[in-house]
């Protein structure tokens, strides 16, 4: 017990992580531009396979450095040529337009790799397990993964607390339109942070390729959870992403390792139910229900407070 | 203050607005009726019926998306569930043989979406804009993974099938026949477009565009914007409840496609590419999908990323959609300036087909060599066979998608300065759309 706990914590930890990579870019693309970029999770996917395609060609150490300054450099190109234009048609447009690109880049990479998962290995650096707890092999890589994105978290919290860039940035998530009367130029910016953000969720998705599966449907799957975290966090609240991303990385990986249902609880049903639907909510797992869970939390927390955890923004 | 009072009063139809009026419903009657002796082989009924369903459906979404101002992105369960339990609903109706026949059906699928929506509505629509269109998405997702879980009721991936011939027969109609559908499908659509307008008349639908423009004021006027969200959720939801039912109906069947983020996605792209400011714009989006998908996917292999393609392009230089770009020209069809710009269309025209033929030539030079790398590399797409592997090929599209990119920029903005001069007559004429 103590050790599904321990190593259900690490899991989860390492899964939030993960997802405030990612849920960090959003919400502050969200602030600054106003727009739910919908194609973040098309970033992520894009950063997994760079990330393969590189280190197939190179190794993993440079596709870990090229690969997100590539999807990043794409996503700066996005709001230069795509998203500036479309911004004067008002968000509903703009949301419009990251879905269609969404859409885009999930068939160009089932053009470009295929519709199976690509063969995308962890480096044999990093190939070893780290430590033994409880019996259990803790894999080193997956160590790596924490490891990076505890860094980035804390460079990130350098750059927003300490340097003139990162104070625009925190100014522009309360007061966006005062930024701009204050004479930045915030076109500049805006394609800055949009790069950036890209980057991040690239960044995560060349760490997370190896350890899950690339596949052109990953951003499918993650980017429906990637928007339950920022609107349970507080839409355009950073503190809040981050509550929600651990929350949820913690919550998911412990429902995946529960094996508890109701029959478990309180027996089997009487064969007088067996075949009716009553019969599937008796027996189904709690590890079966775990994909859903992000989303009844999703529904409790507009129930009980629909700004979200942490926002204080109305959209 | 004049304007205000004659906008606040407007003047009873005179007959001849009335006779137009009415007279559009009854041609559109006529025409569904009439449609199968002209073109009735097997096939195109079968189109006929797809595009009446989708129809209702990119109608019941605009209810939302362009008169409430509200953008779901699960819009797909309700007409999934709709789906569900009409099948269901069969099955029950044909074990016990219930008097019930099968034209009345879709009233349930209706009924189920109303419930439902009703049911889920409340919570999501507390918020709108952005807040809503995620929150949409989660509930979306939550059905759609609880469909997987609920094996014996959704039938898993399989899905739950039921046999339409064995219902209850009025008048004699067995519904075996695709025609038959065809004329079950093409009522429904009639009777639900019409309900549909009607609703855009009422009160409750004027105040659902007050909601979309200005919520703050709706407030200060007296409604609560959250009720009137919510109404408009309910209708949207009866509406995609009958179109799922008639989908159900259709292919006597029902999975959990129909319930997922793909049917939502198409949806959102019928009713946009269509025009959301025009009631009839979905109506023409809905045409226009539907015939694209079924026609596209026999041309090329990657047609969903053209349909991706042509959705972005809607979004970024037509946000009004098809309907949007005709209904522009009104203005100067009214002030008789409409051939002072048709030149610079023709003239712009030309290097836009060259560089999309440059681009279309691209992409699927790239898919032969990454999709099916080992097959001959003379290939055909859109009814065109080329050689993928020939150097010239590659020279010319990119000659087409460069060099047309740069000759269409230019002439393009010719089109700019011709509507500029051709727009101006209208305006000093004060004729508006």
């Amino acid at each position: 017990m103590l050790e599904l706990i321990v190593i259900s914590t690490l899991n989860g930890i390492l899964f939030g992580m993960l997802l405030f990579l990612m849920a960090s870019g959003l919400t502050v693309i969200f602030s600054m531009l106003g727009v739910l970029n919908f194609a973040h999770a098309s970033f992520y996917m894009l950063g997994a396979f760079f990330g393969f395609q590189i280190s197939r060609w190179f190794g993993f150490w440079p596709a870990l450095l090229t690969a997100p300054l590539l999807a990043g450099a794409i996503g700066v190109a996005v709001e230069r040529f795509g998203l500036r234009p479309v911004h004067r048609n008002g968000h509903v447009a703009e949301l419009l337009f990251t879905f269609g690109l969404a859409f885009v880049i999930e068939e160009i990479v089932q053009i470009i790799w295929g519709k199976s998962p690509v063969d995308f290995r962890i480096p044999s650096s990093l190939d070893f397990p780290a430590f033994t707890i409880f019996s259990t092999n803790y894999p080193a890589y997956k160590m790596f993964m924490l490891l990076v994105s505890v860094a980035i978290f804390a460079g990130l919290l350098i750059v927003l607390k300490k340097t003139r860039i990162g104070l625009i940035v925190q100014a522009a998530l309360t007061h966006p339109h005062m930024v701009a009367h204050l004479g930045h130029n915030v076109g500049r910016i805006f394609m800055l942070v949009f790069g950036v953000g890209t980057a991040l969720a690239a960044v995560a998705g060349v760490i997370a390729g190896p350890a899950l599966v690339t596949q052109s449907n990953m951003a499918g799957l993650l980017g429906p959870i990637l928007f339950v975290v920022v609107v349970v966090g507080g839409l355009g609240s950073l503190p809040g992403a981050f509550v929600a991303s651990l929350l949820i990385g913690l919550i998911q990986t412990f429902a995946v390792s529960m094996n508890g249902s109701l029959s478990g609880a309180f027996g089997p049903l009487s064969p007088a139910y067996a075949t009716t639907w009553l019969a599937d909510i008796w027996s189904v797992t709690i590890a079966q229900i775990a994909p859903i869970v992000p989303y009844v939390l999703l529904v409790l927390v507009l129930i009980f407070r629909p700004m979200g955890l942490l926002g204080t923004r109305d959209t | 203050m004049n304007q205000i009072a004659t906008s606040a009063a407007p003047p009873l139809p005179t007959a001849t607005e009335k006779l137009k009026f009415y007279g559009m419903w009854v041609t559109a009657a006529i025409v569904l009726v009439l449609l199968p002796h002209v073109l009735g082989s097997g096939g195109s009924l079968t189109t006929f019926s797809l595009i009446g369903i989708s129809i209702i459906f990119s109608l019941s979404y605009n209810i939302l998306l362009g008169q409430t101002g509200l953008l779901s992105f699960g819009h797909a369960v309700y007409y999934g569930l709709g789906g569900f339990l009409v099948i269901h609903a069969i099955n029950i109706i044909g074990a016990n043989k219930l008097p019930i026949p099968l034209p009345v059906i879709p009233l349930i699928g209706g009924l189920t979406g109303l419930f439902f929506a009703a049911l889920l509505g409340w919570v999501s629509t507390q918020r709108s804009g952005t807040a809503f269109a995620m929150i949409s998405l989660g509930v979306a997702e939550l059905i759609a993974s609880s469909a997987l879980i609920l094996r014996s009721f959704f039938g898993g991936e399989a899905g739950v099938s039921a046999n339409r011939t064995r219902l209850f027969k009025l008048f004699g109609l067995g519904f075996g026949p695709q025609i038959q559908i065809y004329y079950l499908v093409a009522a429904w659509t009639l009777i639900a477009v019409i309900a549909m307008y009607a609703l855009t008349r009422t009160p409750l639908g004027r105040m659902c565009n007050a909601v979309r423009d200005n919520p703050e004021r709706v407030q200060f006027v007296g409604y609560n914007p959250h009720v009137v969200r919510y109404l408009a959720f309910c209708f949207a939801g009866f509406f995609a409840g009958i179109a799922g039912a008639l989908a159900a109906i259709n292919f006597e069947i029902a999975n959990s496609a129909y319930l997922g983020a793909a049917q939502s996605g198409t949806v959102l792209f019928a009713a946009y590419i269509g025009g959301i400011g025009f009631f009839i714009g979905p109506i023409v989006g809905a045409i226009f999908v539907t015939i694209l998908s079924l026609g596209l996917s026999d041309l090329t292999q990657v047609w969903q990323l053209y349909f991706g393609l042509i959705f972005i392009a809607v979004v970024l230089f037509a946000p009004g959609g098809i309907t949007g770009l005709l209904m522009m020209h009104r203005p100067l069809v009214k002030a008789g300036t409409l051939q002072q710009v048709l030149p610079s269309y023709l003239e712009a025209l030309m290097p836009t087909l060259a560089m999309l033929a440059g681009l279309v030539l691209a992409v699927e030079t790239i898919v032969h060599y990454t999709v099916n790398p080992g097959d001959d590399s003379h290939i055909k797409a859109f009814g065109v066979s080329f050689d993928a592997a020939s150097p010239y090929i590659w020279a010319m599209s990119a000659v087409l998608l460069v060099g047309g990119f740069l000759v269409a920029r230019k002439s393009w903005g010719r089109v700019g300065e011709a509507w500029d001069k051709a727009g101006a007559v209208p305006r000093e004429e004060d004729i508006t759309a």
